[in-house]
């Protein structure tokens, strides 16, 4: 038999799912990212078509995704970080808070600013 | 009188839930579910205890969805809308009902190199290890484990890597690391490495959130993942 | 002294373990190159934030990069980290959700590797030569 959602539901598990479905969604959208800044090589005006094209309110709502999931996916790997190699017990659900609160907070900074 | 309505598997691996009504009474623990069917519905039902108070870990199921220790589980503590659900580990083998087979759980101790190796003789004098030693502060983290499945039964990594040594065996390495009379330090280091060893942990934490002897075996994990990247940057791996 | 022979009856002891020095090394790849990420994606994202705040232009953000030797050797670094760290991760992925383990996986993920660093650096070689 095998674990259902039940067995995986608590914080440290949840953090997993966030930081896996973060790498993957980050991983396909590289090749976008790297394509975009490719156009330079067309000049100035090339890159102002594609940012004008970005101006979508649902493209910018997805950029918001993207910092989201870049500043989920740092703070959730120096998480990582910092189970392996530092000497911990017991306090591994307060820096859990700290990742998914640092995460949150440049989503925010991003989707106001913007 | 309150009735408790209690689904449990019947069967082996293609088995099924079946449904029982319990008397509820008061401070039942699950095992007392459990045995209240044997005794008084289907004396066919197959479960496996021993100590009954939390001693021996013989009585590992599956409660609600989660691993635990059935005699240190009460009722009330799990109990949802009068009903539970009583199911066998999780990534052991079903063998009958509530009863699982436990042999590769086991065997993975054995090739997690789980077996105290001495380097001393009979007439080597005792070794004097001091109780505030790292090694042996390390070491006294994990030692309580009675090998009872919980934390496997937990594992992700087990079900997704069915190679994969899994926590207690990896805990129990960890212990043996850290103690300064074992003799098969390079052998074991050597042993835990890899994609069925300690490397394979995503640190879900599960392991360490459902050990009823609350130890944290992500934290022995992450001590073996650390000595074994070291003798491999030493080339001793 | 020899430490074959202490397993319990018929168990098995620890044999061979072909996989574990590349595993190890992988791990110990995926980890560097982490921490190294955990640096670079700050700045990253600082300078996204910053960026943003006055509206993106192709103007202003080849203002920043063009002929700056110094962005570019950080793009390069940041780039060489993600094209290490990225495959890792997808081929633990592959392993674990899609069950595929055959050799095939790590010719994929090789390839993976090469072309996400070629494919950065050619972008980053875009902003810093980028014509007006």
């Amino acid at each position: 038999m095998k674990n259902d959602y039940r067995a995986r539901n608590h914080p440290a598990w949840w953090a997993f799912l966030v930081h896996r479905l973060s790498g993957l969604a980050l991983s396909l959208f590289l090749p976008f990212h790297f394509w975009a800044l490719g156009q330079a090589f067309q000049g100035e005006a090339r890159l102002d078509t594609l940012l004008r094209w970005t101006e979508q309110p649902l493209v910018k709502f997805a950029e918001t995704g993207l910092v989201l999931l870049l500043a989920a996916h740092l703070t959730g790997g120096l998480r990582l970080l910092v189970l392996e190699f530092l000497p911990w017990r017991g306090w591994q659900k307060t820096l859990l808070a700290w990742a998914a609160g640092a995460a949150l907070a440049a989503g925010l900074a991003f989707a106001l600013v913007l | 009188m309150k009735m408790l309505h209690v689904s449990v598997w019947r069967g082996g691996a293609g088995g099924e839930y079946r449904s029982y009504e319990v008397p509820r009474q008061e401070s039942q623990s699950v095992l007392d579910v459990v045995t209240y069917i044997q005794r008084n519905i289907d004396p066919t039902l197959s479960y496996r205890f021993a100590c009954r108070v939390g001693m021996c870990g013989a009585c590992a199921m599956t409660v609600n969805g989660v691993a635990r220790w059935t005699c240190r589980t009460h009722v009330a503590k799990v109990v949802k809308d009068d009903a539970i659900q009583i199911a066998p580990l999780a990534n052991f083998p079903v063998v009958k009902d509530l009863v699982t087979d436990m042999r590769e759980f086991f065997d993975k101790w054995a090739r997690a190199r789980g077996q105290f190796v001495p380097c001393a003789t009979r007439r080597d004098a005792f070794a004097q290890v001091a109780a505030d030693s790292p090694g042996r502060v390390a070491a006294n983290a994990g030692i309580e484990c009675i090998g009872c499945g919980v934390c496997y039964a937990s594992c992700d990594v087990v079900s997704w890597n069915p190679d994969y040594l899994g926590p207690a065996a990896l805990n129990r390495a960890w212990t043996l690391v850290n103690d300064v009379r074992d003799g098969a330090r390079r052998e074991r280091l050597a042993a835990v490495a890899g994609d069925a060893g300690c490397h394979a942990c995503h640190t879900h934490l599960s392991c360490s959130e459902r050990c009823p002897k609350d130890i944290t075996p992500t934290a022995s994990i992450a001590g073996l993942k650390r000595a074994v990247a070291v003798a491999a940057l030493k080339g001793e791996l | 002294m020899s430490s074959a022979g202490h397993g319990y009856a018929g168990a098995p002891l620890a044999g061979p373990n072909p996989g574990a020095r590349s595993e190890t090394w992988l791990w110990i790849a995926q980890r560097a190159s982490a921490a190294l990420l955990g640096l670079c994606v700050l700045v990253h994202l600082v300078t996204i934030i910053y960026a943003v705040r006055h509206g993106l232009s192709g103007e202003a953000i080849l203002a920043r990069t063009r002929g700056n030797g110094v962005a570019l050797a950080f793009y390069m670094l940041y780039v060489l980290a993600i094209a290490v760290h990225a495959p890792i991760g997808l081929r633990t992925l592959c392993h674990e959700w899609l069950g595929w383990r055959s050799a095939s996986l790590n010719w994929f993920i090789a390839a993976l590797a090469l072309a996400l660093f070629a494919f950065g650096l050619r972008a980053g070689w875009a902003v810093f030569l980028a014509p007006v």
